[in-house]
């Protein structure tokens, strides 16, 4: 990415958001600063960028509003949008001054009344700055349908009122699990790579960690943010080593741990502490914990098992369901034995989930109950999964013979 | 902005309301009313509630249909739904967010729901 793709970048969010807040309108706000963006584009290469290009882009995007609106004959309260516009500072020393409103336009764009695909694309398009293009590329749609989805997302926003603002005490604890959750979707959709190209994916976990970073920085009393951040960090840490030559899955305890990012790893562990620190451990910082304890053993014989399964039970304590309970199942085989970790796998209810059968199939492998092992192979691959998960399930069940 | 509350009832509440003897009825009344005007104490002062009405029994109910200059009268509500609606209120709030912290004041918010649709051109 070139300094002024970066530049646009960090600066669009903060421009978005500031434009929303005095114009009251998304959209409006999006097509003063997309005008403001071309204009760099034409001017930078050849002047050179500004000193303050994030402060150059929010007053070019002031003055360019105040352009358009001029313009509309009609428009309604045209006289106190223009009177809010030019109450902004119009030289690039003074928007130093302006409040960073991009905390707000977080919670818009994350709001529960919003469909979930459309908060994914509205926070990455109008936070991050990615562009439509970007997003389709990202997640397997087409430019039309992802920018029908944006508009949709946005018009939804106007009609149901959805405000512009950091929602009050009362409501934090519940908007802040969906902004965590949307942040989390961009993440896993690059991390997983159900598809796609490799690099788009790499990407997208690169994004997903900036708008986590943003999110510590605007709410930095908030422990599960800096938890979310370090979770990414730590698994992002781990992410080249997840694929082998053909880019087939290879599961944690056969990675080639020389190939982990341990300047990543190092940073997770960094911010994972003093949110740790604060003992308001939530779901976040639990599974940071799980990810920090994985990434400090050198081998994977020296995983301290036996403290993953305790941090797992916890986090199935604050957040029940069946997939934390197989996790805490394989936590606890790899502590206690393949017994004791089948028999929580037992009382397990989850039907036609391909890893409950492969975590099944693996601890009867593993207790040499081979025909029952290959069963449990058998009905994992009846599932749907992706192209490397199958891979690695085929391998496994070829072995057994 | 304007948002009509659509205020339902749980399908079962209502038939065992039904099937109460007048004294009963007057002592689940009791239960309730309180609650109401708690709800309309702390609302009315804000100048958020606007027009508001219960609605009687979805056993009361008549559905008309005009189809081909044909009138159609049927008994009962237009769909037989777990929940039903028992009451309208218009709220004027600020925004989306505001309306909703009215809502789940709402008490049948507890037991049913409460379903916000913004009022077009409002």
């Amino acid at each position: 990415m070139s300094s002024i793709e970066l530049t646009f970048r960090e600066g669009w969010g903060r421009a978005v958001a500031t434009l929303t807040r005095v114009l009251g309108d998304l959209t409006l706000a999006e097509d003063a600063v997309q005008d403001a963006f071309t204009i760099a584009l034409e001017r930078w290469p050849r002047d050179g960028p500004p000193d303050r290009p994030s402060a150059w882009i929010i007053a070019t995007a002031r003055n360019r509003a105040i352009d358009r609106l001029r313009r509309e004959r009609t428009f309604a309260r045209k006289a106190e949008l223009l009177a809010r516009l030019e109450a902004l500072p119009t030289e690039e020393e003074d928007v130093s001054s302006i409040p960073d409103d991009r905390l707000a336009l977080v919670f818009m764009c994350c709001h529960p009344a919003l469909a979930a695909e459309g908060r994914v694309a509205l926070t990455l398009r109008e936070v991050a700055g990615l562009t439509t293009t970007e997003i389709a590329h990202a997640f397997l749609v087409s430019e039309p349908a992802m920018a029908q989805r944006l508009v949709r997302a946005k018009r939804k926003i106007r009609a149901a009122g959805i405000p512009f603002r950091v929602p009050p005490d009362h409501m934090l604890p519940e908007r802040m699990q969906s902004v965590l959750a949307v942040l989390y979707l961009v993440f896993n959709e690059g991390y997983s790579a159900s598809g796609g190209a490799e690099h788009v994916r790499a990407d997208l976990c690169e994004e997903a960690i900036r708008l986590a970073k943003l999110l510590a920085l605007l709410m930095p009393d908030e422990p599960e943010a800096l938890g979310l951040l370090a979770l990414m960090l730590l698994q992002d840490g781990r992410r080249e080593a997840r694929r082998g030559p053909n880019g087939e899955l290879v599961l944690l305890d056969e990675q080639d741990r020389a190939r982990w990012n341990q300047a990543r790893i190092a940073e997770g562990t960094r911010v994972l502490e003093p949110a740790l620190s604060r003992r308001a451990a939530g779901p976040y910082q639990l599974q940071a914990a799980i990810a920090a304890l994985h990434s400090q053993a050198p081998r994977p014989d020296d995983t301290d098992w036996a403290q993953i399964a305790a941090l797992y039970g916890e986090l199935a304590r604050r957040q029940a369901s069946p997939v934390v309970e197989l996790n805490r199942a394989v936590a606890v085989a790899m502590a206690d034995g393949p017994a004791a970790g089948l028999a929580l796998l037992d009382r397990i209810e989850l039907d036609g989930y391909h890893l409950l059968h492969a975590a099944r199939a693996d601890l009867l492998r593993r207790l040499e109950r081979t025909g029952e092992a290959a069963a449990e192979y058998r009905a994992a691959l009846r599932l749907e999964m992706n192209a490397a998960e199958r891979a690695f399930l085929e391998r496994r069940l070829s072995q057994l013979a | 902005m304007k948002y009509a509350a659509l205020l339902t009832n749980d399908a079962d509440a209502v038939a065992a309301w039904e099937q109460m003897t007048p004294g009963e009825a007057q002592a689940a009344r009791a239960v309730e009313v309180p609650k109401w005007e708690a709800l309309y104490g702390e609302l009315g002062p804000s100048g958020m509630l606007g027009f508001s009405v219960e609605l009687d029994s979805p056993t009361t109910a008549k559905t008309v249909r005009v189809r081909d200059g044909e009138t159609t009268v049927t008994d009962g509500p237009f769909a037989e739904t777990k929940e039903q609606i028992g009451g309208v209120m218009v709220l004027e709030c600020e925004d989306l967010d505001t309306a909703i912290g009215i809502a789940v004041k709402i008490p049948v918010a507890l037991t049913a729901s409460v379903e916000l649709r913004p009022i077009v051109g409002s």
